[in-house]
């Protein structure tokens, strides 16, 4: 007992003496000699002409201090500011807004804060469009040496916006001693674009054959430039040989832009289809399942988005992991919506699939209006977290946005989760017995009632879940199901009813097919064709693209 | 004359087609005298608000019962039928736009406001003809008889039914929605057809006109429902109730199902078009929410309500459901959806014959054959 106590005083005491020598450190830097001149010349940019102030980032640049980059940033975006009292020089945190009255401060040589000032005690350093670009260079040769490969992946590209011989000579440096394979190809992209601008004809080749593997646009244009014709006729580039190869590597690179932009399509469709299909399987089961057609699918899809917003504002703090928690609660409040609405009113109708339609329908009438009542129907914003918003870069002509990529997560999560439940659990096991034979299971033991029950709340759960999902694409409002409720039928009838994998297939590739279609046609014009062909689709095939088979497709 | 001797005899056999018709020559001649003889300063006087309001109502009476007529009698839930609606209305409303001429804000002469505004420069050619009044006319019943000729050609053979059906015709709505709310399409995108003048010369805003409208309307909705209850009580009559009750015997009897249900839908079609017709003038304006599927969803309602499988109820339930939407949203807006909701719910669990079923206690015939079928005796009914 006391051993393990002290062995945890000693660990504190470590951590303290940690904690003490990373902030003495700063402290001991101050008093190096390169600290004050280093001042000094941040000083001399208070009153400089923009002509000396040139001068002065690049002696700031030479002067090797660790925090060149710091204040060359800050001064790039407007953020290094002089002090009216002492003549000192800051970094504020934030540039200026409009209203901003105060300032927060940041030591320049320390990067700790300093406090915050008044607006009116401070004095931008300003710069121009030459001291601008001057500064991106500047920046992008100290990014280069970054030990971050991210900066410098950033870095090796702005600087190929400027080309210049002293930057060519610094990419040979750097790509000498360069590790990372990205940023190796980014600057010998670099490099060859420079190449191209030269005189030497074998450089040239090489430098084409470099640049086909790219699939940047600025690339794609700079090759282009090669081959295009001038007004009357003659090529701009003389060079045949030259010119042969830019025209190959043309080809080559747009055939690959071709490619994953029809990668981009794909999926973009496939997380269309994502949302398809997650509208889509509650009402597989409810209506593929039960024969019933709720039409008020689309409620409960409305109160599990409401649920989302309703969580949300009850954990104010906590917005990141919110909508993790908010999956659970729409499961739990659409499925005991579902179950209440089975025990109350469809229990009384099955077998009559209109008359559930038209009861349904009266449902969701008055679901919309409860939640018009309680929360108006104005639209409720719901957060999108952190971590679901952004890109994901795979390469120059590919970017995947998080949002879409966790739909298409999501949908298959939630699409293997019903099928574990199904085909692995006792309730499902019933839910299939009941659906293929009531009075087989009923004989069997089955309380058929309950199971007519847990389906029903099982689907209208599905539907809370997707509604979480669809808070984050849509508005939240009242009349956020009415907007889907045709799609979820149509996705479910076209892949045929009672079949899951059907709504999966089905739903996929309607987002696809709608996907591929918008370019052309507009998002409108898109969706009516897919209804149109869908409707063309179920006169041909009335029971849809995986038809029910056996004893219970004969009730249908 | 023989055709119209049954007619006779099946209007005396059912008190519902007197009282019916009755009611509906009794809405037309006080509804215009109150609105014309008397003086505005009376409480019984009519406005020009009043007159709109019934002439609506009896538009959508009308439109219910070309829903029952598909559904009560034949079994077909078709939810897209404010679409053929619709269809009739912008036939009708594309007659009033050309009409207005040179009168609109921007003064073409040829060119509706809406054309002009979206940079058209001639007219789009589906828009020619409509400046004549027999040629829209034609139009309203043919668009919507061809659009339910061809949609009903292909699904009938496909042998799609009940719930399938159901959902495409919905499908079909909704993408027509879509397709009139784009401005590309030539109907006026969002805005639809508004701020009309006249009709074949006449003030659309004068009362006389409105009442001329309304009495027009009643006479339709009159012989419409004649000619509905001839078709119903024929031989043919007799296969669309068997076609309801037992399609697949119905067929191995040797009749051509797939004729049936398409000629009774192609003519439901229609009478649904004559109703937009008749309304678009009315109301003054037609726009692509006029296809969005909750309306075709109310208009079954208004039938279930009122009493499938008798042309009247439905008639009356549209009157019913309508006068009550007006009368909650203009006192307390909130309660209304409630109520309707309610009133779907209520209706479908409870009165499966609608408030004629509720009233008409003394049935001559068993529910079984006349009405629409019992619910316990349904053969998929689980047993329980």
């Amino acid at each position: 007992m006391s051993k393990s106590f002290l062995r945890l005083g000693a660990q504190w005491l470590f951590l303290l003496l940690l904690l003490a020598g990373r902030g003495a450190r700063p402290a001991c830097a101050q008093s190096s000699p390169s600290d004050a001149t280093f001042v000094a010349t941040l000083g001399e940019l208070r009153d400089a002409s923009f002509a000396d102030k040139d001068m002065i980032i690049d002696k700031l640049a030479m002067s090797g201090h660790p925090n060149v980059r710091a204040v060359l940033t800050a001064l790039a975006e407007d953020r290094l500011y002089s002090r009216n009292d002492d003549m000192k020089v800051f970094i504020v945190k934030t540039a200026a807004g409009e209203d901003t009255t105060t300032l927060d401060l940041i030591d320049p040589v320390t990067l700790k804060s300093a406090g915050p000032a008044p607006v009116d005690n401070l004095n931008k350093i300003g710069t121009n469009n030459h001291l601008r670009r001057l500064l991106q260079t500047t920046l992008a040769q100290y990014g280069l040496s970054s030990p971050d490969a991210a900066v410098r992946l950033d870095a090796a590209r702005s600087i190929e916006a400027d080309l210049d011989e002293s930057n060519v000579q610094l990419l040979k440096q750097r790509i000498a001693v360069e590790t990372n394979s990205r940023v190796k190809k980014e600057m010998a992209t670099g490099l060859a674009l420079a190449a191209l601008d030269g005189s030497d004809e074998q450089a040239r080749l090489d430098a084409i054959a470099t640049l086909r593997s790219s699939v940047r646009q600025e690339v794609l244009n700079k090759l282009q430039s090669l081959v295009a014709t001038s007004a009357d006729g003659s090529y701009a580039e003389s060079d045949e040989k030259v010119r042969n190869a830019a025209a190959a590597a043309v080809k080559s690179v747009t055939h690959w832009r071709t490619f994953y932009s029809g990668v981009e399509t794909l999926f973009f469709g496939l997380s269309l289809g994502s949302v398809l299909v997650l509208i889509a399987i509650g009402l597989a089961i409810t209506f593929g399942v039960m024969g019933v057609i709720n039409m008020a699918h689309g409620e409960l899809m409305m109160l599990g988005a409401y649920t989302t917003y309703v969580v949300q504002v009850a954990m104010p703090n906590h917005t990141e992991i919110s909508i993790l928690v908010a999956i659970p609660a729409a499961f739990l409040v659409a499925g005991f919506m579902g179950i209440l609405i089975e025990r109350s009113i469809i229990r009384f109708l099955y077998g009559r699939p209109l008359e559930t339609l038209l009861a349904t329908f009266g449902v969701s009438l008055i679901l919309q209006q409860l939640v018009r009542s309680i929360f108006t129907a104005l639209n409720r914003s719901v957060i999108t977290p952190n971590w679901m918003s952004g890109v994901l870069q795979l390469n120059d002509a590919l970017s995947i946005t998080y949002n879409r990529l966790y739909i298409v997560i999501f949908t298959v999560i939630v699409f293997a989760g019903l099928l574990v439940i199904l085909r692995r659990t006792r309730v499902g096991l019933q839910i299939r017995a009941v659906s293929q034979n009531r009075a087989m299971a009923r004989a069997m033991g089955i309380r058929s009632e309950w199971v007519d029950a847990m389906t029903f709340g099982l689907g209208a759960g599905i539907a809370g879940v997707a509604g979480v999902a669809l808070s984050q694409l849509t508005n939240v409002n009242p009349n956020l199901g009415q907007s889907y409720i045709i799609d979820s039928f149509m996705v479910v009838v076209f892949g045929g009813v009672g079949s899951l994998w059907g709504s999966m297939v089905g739903g996929m590739s309607m987002g696809v097919v709608n996907e591929l279609l918008e370019p052309y046609a507009g998002a409108v014009l898109a969706k009516i064709f897919v209804l149109i062909a869908l409707i063309l689709f179920i006169q041909r095939r009335p029971r849809g693209l995986f038809p029910p088979t056996g004893r219970a497709s004969e009730n249908q | 004359m023989a055709r119209q001797y049954t007619l006779w005899i099946s209007a005396r056999r059912d008190s519902g087609t007197g009282w019916f018709l009755g009611a509906l020559a009794l809405i037309i001649v006080v509804v215009p005298i109150l609105n014309l003889a008397v003086p505005a300063s009376s409480t019984f006087h009519i406005s020009a608000y009043g007159l709109t309001l019934v002439g609506k109502y009896l538009c959508y009476a009308l439109l219910a019962m070309s829903v029952d007529l598909i559904w009560g009698y034949c079994g077909i839930l078709s939810l897209g039928q404010a679409a053929f609606f619709s269809l009739g209305g912008y036939a009708m409303g594309m007659y009033l736009m050309r009409e207005i001429g040179p009168r609109g804000v921007y003064g073409d002469p040829i060119l509706p406001d809406f054309m002009v505004f979206l940079n058209y420069k001639t007219l789009p050619w589906f828009w020619h003809g409509f400046n004549h009044f027999w040629f829209a006319m034609i139009m309203v019943a043919f668009v919507p008889g061809l659009l339910a000729f061809v949609f009903g050609w292909f699904a009938f053979r496909s042998r799609v039914t009940g719930v399938y059906l159901s959902i495409i015709t919905q499908a079909l709505t909704y993408a027509l929605m879509l397709a009139f709310f784009r401005n590309d399409m030539g109907f006026g995108g969002n805005n639809g057809f508004t701020d009309f003048k006249d009709i074949l010369g006449f003030d659309l805003h004068s009362d006389r006109v409105r009442v001329f409208l309304l009495v027009l309307t009643g006479i339709v909705l009159g012989a419409s429902y004649l000619v509905c209850r001839m078709i119903v009580s024929s031989r043919a009559g007799r296969v669309i109730r068997a076609i309801r009750d037992a399609e697949s015997r119905t067929r191995f009897l040797g009749y051509r199902v797939e004729s049936y249900k398409l000629w009774i839908f192609v003519f439901s079609s229609i009478l649904a078009g004559i109703a937009g017709a008749l309304y678009v003038p009315q109301i003054g304006i037609i726009n692509p929410s006029e296809f969005s599927p909750i309306n075709s969803i109310e208009v079954v309602i208004w039938v279930a309500v009122g009493g499938r499988g008798t042309l009247y109820g439905a008639a009356a339930g549209a009157l019913l459901v309508n006068y009550a939407k007006t009368y909650f949203t203009s006192t307390i807006p909130e309660a209304w959806n409630y109520a309707l909701g309610a009133l779907f719910v209520l209706v479908t669990l409870f009165l499966p014959r609608g408030i004629i079923g509720l009233v008409s206690g003394r049935v001559r015939k068993p529910a079984k054959t006349q009405g629409f079928p019992v619910p316990a005796e349904k053969p998929e009914q689980p047993v329980k």
